[in-house]
């Protein structure tokens, strides 16, 4: 594997990080902050479009550069579940659990609509 | 001696995006946070106060603030996807690279957030590099659903479930031990 392949990863997770800072903050402003709604947001899309890059099929590069890169950096695990320990502090226990439980099932539900999706193409 | 983590947000510190801090950055996302104008820190003797008075609207996208998060989403991207090249697995086997990054992401982000928030002057580019990027980069939820719904094709229910399972409690444990561990240090003033 090349350098170029690496350089390209730290590159495009710099770029994946940034949109999802950019993408978060709108839907944050949109939609309030009572309720981490923008990284929930950005999970889930996440979660559809590395989803439809699986149904893609795709060779070892292309998938390390836009799934692993691209996807895997635009979302987080980190920020969910700091938002989510925060909320507990709050004593808002249903906010908390929802957080968790409407990510993951959404989420699944998207990998697989957009592995769905993938395989059509 | 200086703990790994304290090290490293040193260095990072050292490396660049110093100087000047003339903006507050409001970093509780939820419940009530003050507005940056309000905001009052204490400044310990030797660091840099904000020169001139704070400004009352918040830039959208400061460039220091954006440079910060690509510069840390880049290192965060490039070890976890160096993780998952070195240790592939299958869709039944435990997933210990994505598990792995995720829960040190976990507990690193809640000792920067915390020892930012409630330990250090305000500054507005740590958070973005040390938590919005190098966390955010290197941990990851669309390939941790990805890995559940191939674990669920392959009919591994018992693994989907302790994944999900181990990835919230250890996530979450891992978060609140690094708040404890931030707050038991008392406030520098």
């Amino acid at each position: 594997m090349s350098v170029l392949i690496w350089v390209a990863v730290a590159l495009i997770g710099g770029g994946g990080s940034v949109a999802r800072f950019l993408v978060d903050g709108a839907i944050s402003s949109a939609a309030g902050r009572d309720f981490p709604f923008g990284t929930m947001a950005v999970n889930i899309s996440g979660a559809v479009i590395l989803g439809l890059l699986t149904g893609l099929a795709l060779g070892n590069d292309e998938a390390l550069l836009a799934g692993t890169a691209a996807v895997g950096s635009y979302t987080t695990f980190s920020t969910w579940m700091l938002e989510t320990q925060r909320l507990t502090e709050e004593h808002q226990y249903r906010k908390a659990v929802l957080n968790v439980v409407v990510s993951l099932v959404l989420g699944v539900a998207a990998a697989a609509a957009g592995r769905l999706i993938g395989a059509q193409l | 001696m200086l703990s790994p983590v304290e090290a490293i947000s040193r260095v990072a510190v050292e490396v660049g995006f110093i100087t000047c801090i003339n903006h507050t950055w409001s970093p509780v996302k939820s419940g009530s946070v003050p507005k940056p104008a309000e905001v009052s820190v204490p400044y310990p003797a030797g660091a840099s106060a904000p020169h001139g008075q704070a400004r009352l609207v918040r830039p959208r996208a400061d460039r220091r603030e954006i440079t910060a998060i690509f510069a840390g989403g880049a290192i965060g991207t490039l070890a976890r996807a160096a993780l998952a090249e070195a240790f592939p697995h299958s869709a039944t086997e435990w997933p210990w690279p994505t598990f792995g990054v995720n829960i040190v992401a976990a507990f690193l982000v809640g000792y920067f957030v915390t020892r930012l928030q409630e330990r250090l002057p305000l500054s507005s580019y740590r958070r973005p590099l040390l938590g919005t990027g190098l966390c955010g980069g290197l941990s990851t939820f669309s390939t941790m659903q990805v890995e559940i719904l191939k674990m669920l094709s392959a009919h591994a229910w018992g693994l989907a479930a302790g994944y999900i399972g181990a990835s919230i409690v250890a996530g979450y444990a891992a978060i609140h031990l690094a708040t404890a561990l931030v707050r038991r240090v008392r406030v520098r003033r």
